[in-house]
This record gives C-alpha cells, structure tokens and sequence, in this order.
C-alpha cells in the first residue's frame, strides 16, 4: 500500500439566504443572526409555510443569459454560481484542457420542475412541456456546469442525505490522487419548493428550510501562500433500525482527530432544535474549541448546508487565529461523517 | 477512513462472484439467459398508471410476486426489484453479514411512484397527511440502500450515483475503481430504477418512445421503449475469491467515463464523448479495441442516439469495425435508465460465460451508418472480451468491459 500526495482547496463559493457569493455568506456568518425567514404559498391551505430562500441576485450575473441557462430553475444557477466564484480565474482554463472533474451532490434536487412536471402530467400529459422534463433529472445543473465550463471530464451526480457531500469529497480526492482530472469542484445544492417545505413539516415542524449552494475547488498542488488542505474525512457511520443515530454519530466523532494543543474551530450541523441537535451534541458534547453552526444563521438546506459548513471551515482556516477545523455532518436519514481540514503556512 | 487513501501497490483484479438480474423477461439469471437466447420481446400494454392520455402505451414491465409481508407491501416498487436482484447476487456469491462493506448504486429516481403519491394526496386533500410521512422516506433513494443493507445484514459507506441513464455504469464502474485502487476489498454494486408516471410522461412529452417498436440501429427506427429492473453484482478481488473457494464469474477490467457537453438530451452527432468513454475504458483494460468479441450497445432506439452511438463505435473500432458484433438488449426489455448499466453488465457476464450473444430482436433493416455487424438473431459465439456503453441525458457517458474467465 502507499499513499498519495495531499488534496488542496484552491477556491470556495457560496449562495445562500444571505446572498449570492462569499461576502454576503461570511457577513451573516459573523453577524451570528438568523436570516429573516419568507412565506411561502402551500396550495390548499390558508396559512403559508416558512422558508429561507436565497434571494435573486443583483444585478443579474451575466453567466446566467448562457443559452444552457436560459430555463434552468434556481438549482442549476446556484450551482453554476459558486462553481464560477471558487474556480476564480481557473474558470477559463477549464474548457481549454477539459480535465476538470465535477462532483454535484444534492438530496431533493431538482423539485421545482420535478413538482411542475408531475403537475402538468396529471393535469394533461398530452401538453406536458418537453423542455421542463429534462431539468427535472438530477445530473441537469452539473451537466449545464459541465456546458458552461467545456469540461467533458468525469462527472458525477451523487445523491443521499447531507452527508453524501463529504462521500462527494473523498470521490474528488481520489480522482486527483489518481490524476484522473486535474481539478474538481465538489457542489452541494438544493431548491426549495413548497413540496420539500411541506414535507420536512411532516418530521419536524420547526425547521425551517433554506436554499442555496457551495462550492468546493479542490486541485492537488499547494497554492501559493497559506494554503488550506483536507487531512481527513471518516468513514460514514450508516445508521437504520437498529444502528441508532445516536451510535453512529459517537462514532464518527471518535474518528475524527483533534488537536486540544492547537486553536481549532468545529463547523457543525446543529440548527439550535433541542430534537434535531441532540445526537450531534451529545457526540461532541466534550469539544473544548470555539463552534461555528451554520445552520443557525441560515436553515435547513440539507445537502447546500453540509457545503456551508465545509466552506465556512475553509473559510476560517483561511484568515489568521485558526489551526484546524473539523466538520460535523450527521444527516436525517442515512449517516453521520465528518471532515478534517487544515491550515498549511 | 474514506480520506486518506492508501492505494494497492498493484491493482488486483476484480472478480463477479455473484450477479442478480430482474427484467420484464423475467425474475433472475436463468429467466433472463432464456430470454435473451430465445429473442424474446418483453415489451406491452402499461399497467401501472393510467396511460391512456399518452402518445405511447408500452413499456417493459416487470411482473413483480406478491410482496410475502406487511413491511414489503410499504415498499416502493424499485426497491422490490433491487431486493430481488440483491438477494440472487448474495446468495450467488455467498456472501454472509459484514462491517464495511461499500454499496454503489445507481439511479435515476429511486422511489419515485412514492413521490407522485405524495403529490397527488397533498393537492387533493392538502389536511391529509397519512401515510405522507412514510411515503418521503420511501421516496429517498438512500432509504432503498439503507433496506437493503439492512435485509442482507452489512453496514458501509454508500454512494448512490444518479447520472441519469448511465447511472448503472457508473455505479459498477466505480464500485470496480474501488477494488483497483485498495480501497475496499469487496463491493456490493448495481442499478435501478421502476417505471414511473411522471418519467413515462416525460419521455413521452420529448416524442423520444417509439409509437411502434423499439428498434436499435434500424434504419426506420422512430424511437425506444422504457423497462424497469435492477441488478446487481458482488465485486472481490482474485484474491479474496480464491481464499474463499468462491466461484468466479467473471472479471471486470476497464471502466471509461466522459461528459458531453453538447446539449443537455442530445448526444454529438459524431459521438465525441462516446468514444472518449470507450477509448478510456479499452486503455484502463489496457487491450486494443479488436479484442473486443462483442459490443451491448447503449442503443435506446432513437435517430439520434443510435446514429452517434454506431459513429462513434465505428471511429472506435477503426479498420477493424467489420469485426465486431454488435447488439441492443433494449429491443427485448427496453430502456432500464438508472438500471440499464447494471443489467447490460450481467447481460454482457451472461454472453461471456455460456458463450452467445443476444440480439437486437426487434431489427428490420440496418442503418446503413453501422459499420459493424448488427447481432440479429441469437447465436452462439466465441469470446473473451465485451463492452456495455451507457449514455444518459446530460451528457453522462460510461463504459464498461468484460473478461471471460475460464
């Protein structure tokens, strides 16, 4: 057996209820205040649900008149959105040598579509709309990235609970240990729509959920100056009847390594619901480092939130004070994992 | 760890030990082998849903046994089939209940029938809500790994791939780079995917099902029939087979992938992708594509996928193009999607080890665009080597190829 050189992140991206990009997701961040929260219209009843959506941006990016583009729903754009912010100036580079990977991973996916398809079908199938059809599979927004890029190199959908983002990560790393691509961006996203909104009421009437997208960039060089590298990801600690939550969570954070020499952030899943937190807390209830819960600030936005708080890690590592931050992922219906960057100076 | 790796000095081989297969032809191996050394089409009238509205009204359905308890009656329909599939593989291979072991999967709508349910009780009584809970987490994809994990008794990461028709392909073929890079000695792999309301209506809306039959690499050809079904396949290494006196079935050796950027549901005319996907997949084989004995073509039926598939095969192949046989199973079962990739694989594992190839069934007159032999009729042959392309809206492409063992 051997072992391969490191995995690096050269850019991240992010759209969420606070905005499109970086700026405004790190703002809300520090500002620890929930994003205010918008009905939405459930049809059938008189009382509207509660969400967080990610407004529209403004101005209106000039990515999105690409014809690939033109009839997307808001999943494809928010992806397209952070991949173009993380790649930076490698954007351009992607279509020319074609070996930039793409790892998009999401749980619903694309609902709106999905829902108005299936709408159009009961209602008439012989006038449901062929171009709605096709946006509503899951692998539409990283084939519409894949077309905006001109990268024709491997491209996964990967589906599941918010933990499949970091099962999404290792994918990428090993496609660059293995020099299979020579970059590979790694999104997670979602879109809301009143039947997701609707459904989560069904398990829990308080989350409220939200939307958006992050971005990962991930290449094997070390960029120049401080740089952030991905030391671990865990295994996924799968859990069902049987497996408590509880367990696979304990056991996922005893894979996780720590440092309690070092200044170390942990970037967790916890939404501040005694309920929904309690497995998560009590696995980490003996962490002796600051915490950063993305989820406080801007909702439930199952697989767009495990890449928040992957960003928000990278983030932080990325400005003086932390040496290291841990990722906490344990998800509604499937696994718990979690994720361990770095600080390289 | 998932991260990081430790990669095998030396790639090991990857051994099938155990393949399970549910088509409209039939529950199984043997079922299945009849059926396509038969010839027979397993395509009809639609029963599911309510079809009557719709240009087309056949599909490849498979005729499921009575769920034999309360908890399989919850069941989505995709997950029984998947169930089945797993279970001939398991017991094929011999597996027994373990720690760690990887499942790969994949599909193109997991549950969805438990969707559209969902969706028609909310807006018809929007202040009903039972059964809605069960129905979301039927829905999941993840909740048909997570059944069948539990049913069989292993616990591991799973990674669901949902690159639309091509998901079967990329799901084994990942599995398969699993097992070649050290990462997993074992992996547990396949695809699915029900029929479905709401994708029967959307291939429909597209015009892409045939209003009279499905006809690979038929010059007239007007379009593909969807099916349904699962398989599944147990990946070891040599090693891990021979220690445990297991069968092997067959090897897998190369596994190819690209995108195609071209347009979101139409392939490029010349097959670009196509043959990046068999090009890359013949070089990780590391044999020349003549070795090749016959090619399970992707195949749907449709003018334009069939026209940039066979170009495709023909710059692939080159001089040589006249060699190779090529056939569609589609024209018997119709198109799988997610499962596509995963049965055409055991289909492929079935040419190889009993030595026949199956036919594209429903043929009439060949594209003269084929410059390779269309396989007509079932027939036996001699072979080591076969190849199954899938390609899938959005430009997933994925290729596969088989090696006989003797």
């Amino acid at each position: 057996m051997n072992d391969r050189p490191g995995i690096f992140v050269h850019g991240i991206g992010a759209v969420s209820p606070a905005g499109w990009g970086m700026d405004a997701f790190r703002n809300a961040l520090a500002a620890g205040v929930p994003i205010p929260a918008k009905d939405l219209p459930r049809p059938g009843w008189d009382k509207p649900l509660t969400v967080r959506s990610s407004p529209a941006p403004t101005p209106r990016p000039a990515f999105l008149a690409h014809p690939r583009l033109r009839r997307t729903s808001p999943i494809a754009q928010y992806v397209v959105a952070t991949a173009l912010e993380a790649l930076g100036h490698d954007a351009e580079q992607a279509g020319r040598n074609r070996r930039l990977g793409i790892v998009f991973c999401a749980m619903s996916g694309c609902v709106n579509y999905s829902r108005r398809f299936y709408d159009e079908t009961l209602k008439d199938p012989s006038t449901a709309s062929p171009l709605v059809f096709p946006e509503t599979v899951y692998n539409a927004p990283a084939s519409h990235l894949a077309a905006v890029l001109g990268t024709t190199a491997i491209n996964y959908t990967v589906v599941g609970d918010p933990g499949e983002f970091l099962v999404g990560i290792s994918i990428a790393a090993d496609w660059l240990a293995t020099g299979r691509v020579d970059g590979c961006l790694v999104i997670g996203a979602e879109e809301i729509d009143w039947l997701m909104a609707d459904a989560m009421r069904l398990f829990d009437r308080k989350t409220i959920v939200s939307d958006g997208a992050g971005a990962l960039y991930l290449k094997r060089e070390r960029p120049a100056g401080a740089a952030v590298q991905l030391e671990a990801i865990t295994n996924a600690e799968v859990f069902y009847r049987g497996r408590p939550r509880s367990a696979a969570a304990r056991s996922m954070r005893l894979a996780l390594p720590s440092n309690s020499q070092s200044r170390e952030l942990l970037c967790d899943g916890t939404i501040g619901l005694p309920r929904a937190d309690r497995d998560e807390e009590e696995a980490w209830a003996d962490w002796p480092h600051a915490r950063l819960s993305v989820k406080k600030v801007f909702g439930e936005g199952f697989m767009a939130a495990a890449a928040w708080q992957c960003i928000a890690a990278v983030d932080a590592l990325q400005r003086p004070g932390y040496a290291a931050a841990n990722v906490s992922i344990v998800g509604c219906n499937q696994q718990a994992i979690g994720a361990r960057f770095i600080a390289r100076q | 760890m998932l991260f990081p790796f430790h990669y095998a000095d030396t790639p090991p081989r990857v051994a099938i030990t155990g393949a399970g297969i549910v088509t409209s032809l039939g529950l199984g191996w043997a079922a299945n082998a009849l059926g396509f050394r038969s010839g027979r089409v397993a395509i009809g009238p639609v029963s599911l849903f309510d079809v009557s509205r719709q240009r087309v009204k056949v599909a490849g359905e498979v005729r499921l046994p009575p769920a034999p308890t309360r908890e399989d009656q919850r069941l989505d329909r995709a997950a029984r089939m998947l169930l089945l599939a797993a279970t001939e593989a398991w017991q094929q291979a011999g597996w027994t209940a373990s720690e760690n072991l990887p499942l790969v999967l994949g599909t193109t709508s997991g549950g969805m029938s438990q969707g559209e349910a969902y969706y028609r009780q909310a807006i018809q009584t929007p202040h009903d809500h039972r059964r809605q809970a069960s129905r979301v987490v039927q829905y999941r994809a993840q909740q048909q790994a997570l059944t069948l994990a539990e049913r069989l008794g292993f616990r591991g990461p799973i990674t669901i791939i949902a690159n639309a028709c091509a998901s079967g392909a990329n799901a084994v073929g990942h599995a398969w780079e699993l097992i070649r890079r050290g990462h997993a000695e074992r992996v547990f792999t396949g695809g699915y995917d029900a029929l479905s309301q709401l994708v029967f209506a959307g291939f429909d809306s597209l015009q892409a099902l045939s209003p009279t039959q499905c006809r690979p690499f038929d010059a007239n050809r007007d379009g593909l029939a969807l099916g349904e079904g699962a398989a599944m396949l147990t990946l070891e290494t040599f090693d891990s087979a021979r220690r445990r006196g297991a069968e092997i079935l067959g090897e897998i050796v190369g596994y190819g992938a690209a995108t195609d950027a071209h347009h979101l549901t139409q392939p490029h005319p010349e097959g670009d992708a196509a043959l990046q996907s068999m090009t890359a997949a013949c070089a990780a084989a590391g044999i020349a594509p003549e070795q090749i004995g016959y090619v399970n073509a992707h195949g749907t039926g449709t003018p334009l996928n069939d026209s940039a598939e066979a170009a495709a095969i023909n710059r692939c192949f080159g001089a040589a193009v006249g060699q190779v046989r090529v056939s569609s199973t589609k024209s018997s079962i119709g198109h799988l999607l997610g499962g596509a990739g995963a049965v055409e694989t055991v289909i492929c594992l079935m040419a190889l080890r009993e030595q026949w190839l199956p036919p594209t069934s429903t043929l009439n007159e060949v594209d003269p665009l084929c410059r390779f032999p269309v396989v007509r009729e079932p027939v036996d042959a001699k072979l080591d080597f076969a190849l199954t392309n899938s390609f899938g809206f959005g430009g997933a492409n994925a290729t596969l190829i088989l090696r006989r063992c003797r």
